[in-house]
């Protein structure tokens, strides 16, 4: 079996370890294939399988990495060299060490499908066909597809360190994606679908379809709101950006290092009490959920705030020995990096109603579909939160225009505190976050 | 990096089932990085990326594969999936003659690969100390080093053989500040397609020095103004402004796809007269320039709108193709495992002739961004964000009270015919990323001083 291979390279290389020295090799290598289709015919075709591996080393306690996008023996051998070199720049530090076994389950999660093999690249691309002539026929307002994308990859990693981890992954992963544009006179608009899987038949189509022609659609004719104070409802696929954002504070990295709003605020309340995040890549329902974290250690259910009171950080094996405390799991890497701390697969705790429900209950207000910029308004160090947004308005209890060019701005501790309902629409997107309709109370919205 | 008969040979075996076009790309990458926080050098790495690309096109249908196998075998696999995903109708073999073009890759003075790594470990803890000792509110300082060198080599089937040795020099400086009203963050960047020289040009120190005033400066901010307000746009920073309310938007691939407010716009008047906007990856140095492009096209400057009138949009292969029109040096790809697209180089806005003085003093009440985050565009709309990471009010024609950050929207053709002043003061800004369809590649940009009638400011303030 493949995986096997992986775990022999790795465990070639940490047999190398001398004397004090801690080695780690990381392994990964997957094999993918993407299509565009454009007007009916392939636009592009790629196919490749790709590897590489990432060695770690401590000695003395100081760490040095380095990684290679090859697995040639000659490689593999200069890629342990030059960690162990990188090793000796380093400053000491006592709380270095890698992961070690914790004696929690690796769970069983069935993330890797021998179908996906078999499935003929014609089929595949007929999916991508079959998606852009569904969005065509959706609604007479869509002129064109920028483009409709099949990928599908099967990747398999492994962990191996000298303290004992021996961690195989395999996982297969597949969607389809379009992006469309619609427009009405003079104005356009555009809007994305998608759907995911682990087999192609498991992909849906008509969902992805309908999702790009609504969001675009629905946007037409929209205009720039006046500024002012409001309530937002946050569609489901914006709340999973905005739980990524608020993911990233509750890092013990974060905490330890004074970039985290949240360092001093353990066992307070920080959210509403309708606030309940829970971070569990071992839910098989999660895009992103895995076995094991980026160190080897199986992953967990971490419940990170409780209904509303701020319950843990998140660590790695590094974070946690220095917190005095014991790993959450949540290193997260590729093979071409050191673990880093993150969340791996958030939730919030569902409420228990619907979106239009929610939407009556607020009256007046903003839903928000889509927000731009999340990179350049949100400092998640300051808490400052500003958005470019789109959405429609609320009035009556109901969807009425669409509006555009605006903004949303809060803090990340206001917004965490205003929030007044959780929706009951869990679903799970391709993002290490699932997506609900969120309500939050007193957002400063600029327009005109 | 291979023989020429063999790339040769794979290019004869990529068209063997019929094809219009073969190309093949060979990358060699090894990259060295450094990373200080919490006062500790907490890791050096190294990284080696080496492989090939390979595309087929046979009518509008292009095939890829890459491998990291450049062997014989490697590369002759790799060129009959890229085939065969091209799905081309025969053809026989075919021999390409090719002809090596010369290119001539920007100089590097000191080879970063050849300095010490003690000397790069000295530079972040020299960024440390100096952040530091800036004062007491200062909590946290991270910096961090990197170098890359990539050698490409293109080859196609029209017979080009081009290649380029890219030399790519990087220093950032982040600073975390606490104060009553919370904590702020600071960062400046350096980055040019240079060698180790780059810190003769450049003192780590005075980067360090200006993050520290940044997250100090930011302590005393007030909440940004939220509404539509005149906003003033320092030199050098500013230049996102143009890559997303115009950049984007004038990509071939997005206008071919009628994705862009500016498809069918060639010739008309688009923005403000004052404005000229040039794409221009020959500038010395910058980050993104370089010899070639990653199809083997020089460099070229490109003038995109002069004088408010959109000139001409940005061209791939593939695209100038579909036109019969020459390329314009804009193919670019993140590495040997994907396929090249349009993408900018060194996006600049061209020096008027107002005073920035002039600029801020004729303004009576607005905002002043003395420093841009990141942006994000929808080319098919033309809405824009982007962020402010470093801003003042200006009252009464000059400039006041910092700001919190915030992100601040506009639609790019109303913004470019609203730009009523350009400043004589033109500076290239920090390095940047460009991310587009899952590719980043470096950018540069650059800005004279110059103002926006009127802007959505994202902030909470009423």
């Amino acid at each position: 079996m493949a995986t096997e291979e992986l775990l022999e390279i790795g465990d070639r290389i940490v047999a190398l370890a001398q004397g004090d020295e801690q080695v780690e090799v990381v392994v990964g290598r997957s094999t993918s294939t993407e299509v565009r289709v454009y007007e009916g015919d392939v636009e592009q075709l790629a196919s490749a399988t790709s590897a590489g591996i990432g060695v770690r080393v401590i000695s003395g306690n100081r760490q040095g990495f380095a990684y290679a996008g090859s697995l040639d023996a000659d490689v593999l051998a200069d890629t342990l060299a030059e960690a162990r070199d990188n090793a000796t720049f380093a400053t000491p530090d006592e709380w270095l060490g890698l992961a070690e076994p914790d004696g929690v389950a690796v769970p069983s999660l069935d993330l890797y499908r021998e179908g996906l093999g078999a499935v003929s690249t014609e089929a595949k691309i007929d999916l991508a066909v079959a998606l852009e002539k569904a969005v065509k026929a959706a609604d007479r307002r869509i002129t064109g597809i920028d483009a409709a994308d099949y990928a599908d990859d099967v990747s398999e990693g492994a962990v191996v360190t000298t303290t004992g981890i021996r961690a195989p992954s395999r996982e297969t992963s597949c969607y389809v994606s379009v992006s469309c544009v619609a427009q009405d006179g003079d104005d356009t608009q555009t809007g994305f679908g998608f759907s995911v899987g682990r087999l192609p038949d498991e992909l849906d189509i008509e969902v992805a379809a309908a999702d790009a022609s609504r969001r675009a659609t629905r946007l037409l004719g929209a205009t720039q709101p006046r500024s002012g104070r409001t309530t937002v409802v946050l569609d489901p696929y914006v709340t999973a950006q905005f739980l990524g954002i608020i993911g990233s504070t509750l890092s013990g990295e974060a905490v330890l290092k004074g970039r985290s709003l949240f360092a001093d605020r353990l066992g307070e309340e920080v959210a509403a009490a309708a606030f309940t995040l829970v971070d569990d890549a071992t839910n098989p329902l999660a895009y992103s959920s895995s076995e094991t974290d980026g160190e080897g250690l199986a992953s967990r259910r971490n419940v990170l705030i409780d209904a509303g009171r701020l319950n843990m950080f998140v660590h790695n094996a590094y974070t946690a020995r220095r917190s005095g405390t014991t790993s959450t799991a949540n290193a997260v890497r590729g093979f071409s990096s050191t673990p880093a701390v993150g969340c791996r697969a958030l939730s919030l705790a569902p409420g228990t109603k619907l979106q239009p429900e929610l939407l009556a209950d607020v009256g007046e207000g903003v839903l928000i579909s889509s927000v731009s910029g999340l990179h350049s308004g949100v400092n998640p160090v300051s808490g400052d939160f500003s958005t470019g947004a789109e959405g429609l308005r609320i009035g009556g209890g109901t969807l009425g225009e669409p509006l555009r060019e605006f903004t949303i701005a809060s803090t990340l501790q206001r917004m965490l505190a205003d929030v007044a309902a959780v929706g009951a629409d869990l679903e799970w997107l391709p993002m290490r976050a699932a997506g609900v309709s969120l309500v939050v109370h007193d957002v400063t919205l600029s327009g005109s | 990096m291979i023989e020429e008969a063999l790339v040769s040979r794979v290019l004869g075996a990529a068209l063997q089932t019929g094809g219009d076009f073969a190309e093949v790309f060979v990358e060699d990458k090894r990259s060295s990085s450094g990373r200080l926080d919490d006062g500790k050098i907490e890791e050096l790495g190294s990284g080696r990326d080496r492989g090939a690309g390979i595309r087929v096109v046979v009518g509008e249908t292009t095939g890829f594969a890459h491998t990291a196998d450049l062997s014989e075998p490697g590369l002759l696999a790799a060129a009959e999936a890229a085939s065969a995903a091209a799905r081309g109708g025969g053809g026989g073999v075919r021999t390409v003659e090719l002809t090596r073009a010369d290119t001539t890759s920007q100089p590097v003075g000191s080879r970063p690969e050849e300095v010490a790594k003690a000397t790069k470990v000295a530079l972040l803890q020299r960024a440390d100390e100096v952040a530091r000792s800036q004062g007491g509110a200062i909590k946290q300082v991270s910096a961090s080093y990197g170098d890359s060198r990539r050698r490409i080599l293109v080859a196609n089937s029209e017979g080009l053989l081009a290649s380029d040795d890219q030399t790519r020099t990087l220093f950032v400086v982040g600073v975390v500040a606490s104060g009553d009203t919370g904590m702020q963050t600071g960062r400046r960047s350096i980055g040019h397609t240079m060698g180790f020289e780059l810190f003769d040009r450049y003192q780590v120190e005075d980067l360090a020095r200006e993050a520290a005033e940044q997250a100090l400066t930011k302590l005393r901010a007030r909440p940004a103004p939220s509404g539509a307000l005149p906003v003033v746009i320092g030199k050098g920073g500013g230049g996102v402004l143009f890559h997303e309310a115009c950049g984007h938007g004038l990509e071939a691939d997005h206008i071919q796809k009628n994705v862009s407010v500016f498809a069918g716009r060639v010739g008309q008047l688009v923005a403000s007269p004052l404005v000229t906007i040039v794409d221009d990856g020959t500038i010395a140095n910058e980050w993104g320039t370089f010899a070639i492009d990653d199809e083997g096209t020089p460099a070229q400057r490109n003038v995109l709108i002069e004088d408010g009138v959109l000139t001409d949009y940005m061209w791939d292969h593939l695209r100038a193709a579909k036109e019969g029109r020459p390329r314009s040096g804009n193919g670019r790809r993140q590495s040997y495992k994907h396929l090249p697209m349009v993408r900018m180089t060194n996006t600049v806005l061209a020096n008027g002739d107002t005073d920035p003085a002039d600029i801020v003093a004729d303004t009576p009440n607005g905002v002043y961004v003395a420093h841009l985050g990141g942006g994000q565009v929808n080319t098919a709309t033309g809405d824009f964000v982007f962020g402010m990471t470093e801003a003042y009010l200006i009252e009464d024609g000059k400039i006041t009270e910092p700001l919190r950050e915030g992100n601040l929207i506009g639609n790019g053709p109303k913004v470019l015919e609203m730009i009523d002043a350009v400043g004589n003061d033109f500076e290239m800004g920090p390095p940047g990323t460009c991310g587009k369809d899952g590719q980043g590649v470096p950018v540069g940009d650059g800005v004279p001083t110059l103002r926006v009638t009127s802007l959505t400011v994202g902030g909470t303030a009423a």
